[in-house]
């Protein structure tokens, strides 16, 4: 009987990985359900189609480009078990800086009065960089000195937020050149978006990068063990995900032309629901771009389809609070039913 | 009322009717019925697999039966939660014990149920006091004011134990109970048993020690493959019968033996010290040996064998492969030299409980292996996986499953297979057959003598003394920290290893 099973697994080393219901087509389903049911709505109370607005779908996808990037970093960081709060003030602090550096050559500057205009590729090299050291800086105070991811990110939330203020003592930068102010222009960031999650969705997938991530969310200890360099590892992690915050900030003040302090305020809870409604397990080892994409765009088709339904901004967070449970709750059962087996 | 005229019906405590129960993929449970009797220890056993644990929850209440029927004293129950399990007289003494470590055994025992006193308060001196009437009625001698993290596990199971007959319970469930106990305190648990049974309580008793079923089981049920194959009373059952019921099968020898030639040292340990766990701890392990440790729990053995693969490295002392000393500081440096570690404790440090099969397995071949550019090398790591899992006969329907979703006998084969990929030249392994089936006990033991056959250096720590006697070449023995012999095998025997143990 051992044998005959062995046998079998032999024979198809070409086999896809598995022919199990991909834990994705659950929240497919969902986002297809709750699309279709704003398309019912919209006949009956507003006479027109939900989806056969080809401008209406490109503002749904961009208006969550910015919180889709960022969920790409958080769902990693989730992933091997850790939060990261201070995506929203990284968002914040890099739109800053690298507002600062994207001038245009009459602008009034609040930070280097004597600067020109710069090659679009400072300001963009600049805010990754800056994204990079907070999230390196996240990773470094989880991993070696052992804080909870909860706390340290806290500190760098609000650190971060509070170095977006002093950087011009409070004023916003504005006129930005136009070549930094394409990044944001038209469908610009949710191709950023998509080539973000791709990028990583094959990362997590395929690399060794990502087996190791895996690995880390399911079992920190079993991780060490096996011979992962686990400190290193989220070191690693989080720096991604401050890369990607920062990417975000870019994004976002290229699209606003311009940078303000307050920008980014809570993305990270967003960021967090898109990751948590996607499938990414809080508890770790659980968790696919794929996943998380398709949570951005349920945030996204909540967010249209009241809008186009004229209903009012507070009832869409009720909503969006819902969901968010909801996927929660539905994460506990699973681990239920897991933990029964096993 | 159940006074003289005992008969059949009037004995039965728990019956048990042609329960099912379906996991997705899986039938763990096929039509099975069962009875204890009052007054009786009933064992139930079988390989990995068979369904025990999947029973013994339905029976305590934690997942429902897709179908069947439970009869308690005649009154058949509908049990929803362990909660209602208890109040109905059944209670569940876990393998991984449910006790809270800062609080006091007699909070551990009341809680949600504290004698309170006239203005609502807890009244600690009742709470005392009834607890004391509890320990000294079943012989248990523990303060209780201790603080359960003080306690030895042994103790902790005592506890556990008092807390389930404080709600009067009918029929206890020990799943594995002597599992991490030494034979001192399984024999002190034994005497406790025996005080239940003379009481009239009924105990459903899990336990993969074959030699335990003759001192303390009445009857023995066996299960395989989800199915119920007999009842018998324990003494007209044979070890070989019983094993056969279980496996199907006849298991020709036990153990393989240690027959390869041991070579060269490849690693040796020079007064390797960890304070308060070990010290002074020197030995040498050769090319194709198998140097089974023994001792008591606590003697240092799992410390020692973290310490020589860098989980918690030694404070002092040397360790040299291959006659150079290197510095072991991180599993990574152990691994890069050779090494492989198999942990004992499956679910703490061994399975990625939330991954498939093929993850558990590639993962630690691939901080050396496997990959190119970063990126994974899929089609080879699969290739590989694949022949070790056929190797090791792990019985999965294939490589993507959960890890979750195999018995324990499987994931530890596959535990094994996670180092066999980094083809490794010294293996320590620590208790590499706790809690799994005969069946898969067999075939490990004979992987093991194989891969030393092969000229692997094997470290095998076991509080199994058979399976030390059995498998090993030479046998250290450990005390409380320290080395106190190590026998060649021809002069090693289970007086002469307890007697070290023990000292």
């Amino acid at each position: 009987m051992p044998q005959a099973l062995a046998q079998q697994t032999v024979s198809t080393p070409a086999a896809p990985r598995s022919r199990r219901w991909p834990p994705e087509l659950s929240i497919l389903m969902v986002l297809v359900g709750l699309a279709l049911g704003f398309e019912l709505l919209g006949w009956i109370f507003e006479r027109q189609s939900f989806l056969l607005n080809e401008q209406r779908l490109v503002v749904m996808i961009l208006q969550v480009s910015v919180i889709g990037i960022i969920a790409i970093g958080v769902t990693q960081v989730i992933i091997t078990g850790g939060i990261d709060l201070s995506s929203g003030s990284v968002v914040a602090l890099t739109a800053m800086v690298a507002a600062s550096l994207a001038q245009s050559a009459d602008a009034v500057r609040p930070v280097y009065p004597s600067l020109t205009e710069l090659p679009v590729i400072v300001p963009v090299v600049a805010g990754l960089a800056v994204g990079a050291a907070a999230g390196l800086a996240n990773g470094t105070l989880i991993a070696r000195t052992g804080i909870p991811a909860f706390i340290a990110t806290l500190g760098v939330m609000v650190t971060a937020r509070g170095l977006a203020r002093w950087y011009t003592r409070g004023q916003p930068v504005s006129m930005l050149g136009d070549t930094y102010a394409g990044i944001g222009s038209g469908v610009v960031p949710v191709v950023i978006f998509l080539a973000t999650a791709l990028v990583f969705h094959i990362a997590l997938r395929f690399t060794r990068y990502g087996k190791f991530t895996y690995a880390i969310g399911a079992n920190p200890q079993a991780a060490r063990v096996s011979g992962i360099n686990v400190s290193r590892h989220l070191i690693v992690v989080y720096t991604i995900a401050g890369v990607l915050s920062g990417l975000a900030g870019i994004v976002t003040s290229a699209r606003a032309v311009s940078g303000q302090a307050g920008m980014g305020m809570m993305y990270e809870l967003d960021a967090i629901a898109a990751a948590v409604i996607g499938g990414a397990s809080l508890s770790g080892g659980i968790g696919r771009i794929t996943g998380t994409v398709i949570g951005t765009l349920i945030l996204g088709v909540v967010t249209s389809g009241f809008t186009f339904l004229r209903i009012d901004a507070y009832y869409q967070e009720i909503v969006k609070g819902m969901i968010i449970i909801a996927a929660v709750i539905a994460d506990q059962y699973r681990r239920r039913m897991r933990d029964a087996r096993a | 009322m159940h006074g003289e005229a005992a008969d059949a019906s009037d004995r039965c405590l728990l019956e048990v009717r042609n329960i099912r129960k379906s996991f997705p993929g899986v039938v763990a449970l096929d039509d099975v019925s069962m009875r204890v009797d009052r007054g009786t220890v009933h064992a139930l056993i079988g390989e990995n697999g068979a369904g025990k644990s999947t029973l013994m929850k339905i029976i305590a209440g934690i997942i429902p039966a897709d179908a069947g029927a439970l009869r308690l004293l005649g009154r058949t129950l509908q049990l929803r939660s362990p909660r209602q399990a208890l109040e109905n007289g059944i209670a569940m003494i876990h393998q991984e014990l449910n006790l809270m470590p800062s609080m006091t055994v007699a909070e551990n025992i009341w809680i949600g149920r504290e004698p309170v006193n006239a203005i609502g308060m807890i009244s600690h001196r009742e709470l005392h006091r009834r607890t004391r009437t509890l320990l000294e009625r079943l012989s248990i001698e523990l303060d209780p004011q201790a603080e359960i993290r003080t306690l030895s596990i042994a103790n902790r199971q005592m506890v556990e134990i008092a807390r389930a007959l404080s709600y009067e319970s009918q029929l206890l469930i020990m799943d594995e109970p002597t599992s991490a106990l030494t034979e001192r305190d399984a024999a002190h648990l034994f005497a406790i048993i025996r005080e239940l049974k003379s009481q009239g309580k009924g105990v459903l008793y899990i336990t993969h020690r074959m030699d335990e079923l003759s001192e303390i089981a009445d009857e023995v049920t066996v299960l395989r493959d989800g199915r119920y194959i007999g009842t018998e009373r324990t003494a007209n059952l044979a070890r070989e019968q019983m094993i056969r019921m279980m496996v199907g099968r006849e298991l020709v020898r036990i153990f393989p033996g240690a027959r390869s030639v041991p070579g060269a040292a490849v690693l040796c340990a020079r007064g390797l010290g960890l304070p308060p766990h070990f010290q002074d701890v020197s030995f040498e392990l050769h090319a194709g040996e198998i140097l089974g440790i023994a001792g008591l729990i606590g003697a240092g053995r799992s410390k020692l064998a973290e310490a020589l693969f860098g989980v918690t490295p030694a404070r002092s002392g040397k360790i040299l492969i291959g006659g150079a000393e290197i510095e072991v500081d991180s599993p990574r440096a152990a691994l890069s030299r050779g090494m492989a570690f198999v942990t004992e404790d499956r679910k703490e440090t061994g399975c990625l409980l939330t991954l498939s099969v093929l993850d558990n397995l590639e993962i630690a071949a691939l901080t050396h292996g496997f990959v190119r550019l970063g990126f994974v090398r899929g089609a080879a790591v699969r290739e590989a996986c694949t022949a070790i899992s056929r190797q090791l006969r792990v019985k999965t329907r294939d490589l993507g499953e959960p890890i979750a979703n195999l018995s324990g006998g499987n994931q530890q084969k596959v535990l094994i297979g996670r180092w066999l990929l980094t083809a490794p030249s010294i293996l320590i392994l620590d208790e590499p057959t706790r809690g799994i089936d005969v069946a898969a006990k067999a075939e490990i033991h004979q992987l093991i003598a194989q891969l030393a056959a092969q000229g692997a250096a094997v470290l095998m720590i076991s509080s199994e003394l058979p399976e030390i006697l059995g498998m090993s070449h030479r046998v250290m023995v450990m005390h409380e920290g320290r080395v106190t012999g190590i026998l060649e095998r021809e002069q090693a025997d289970q007086e002469k290893i307890m007697a070290l143990a023990a000292q």
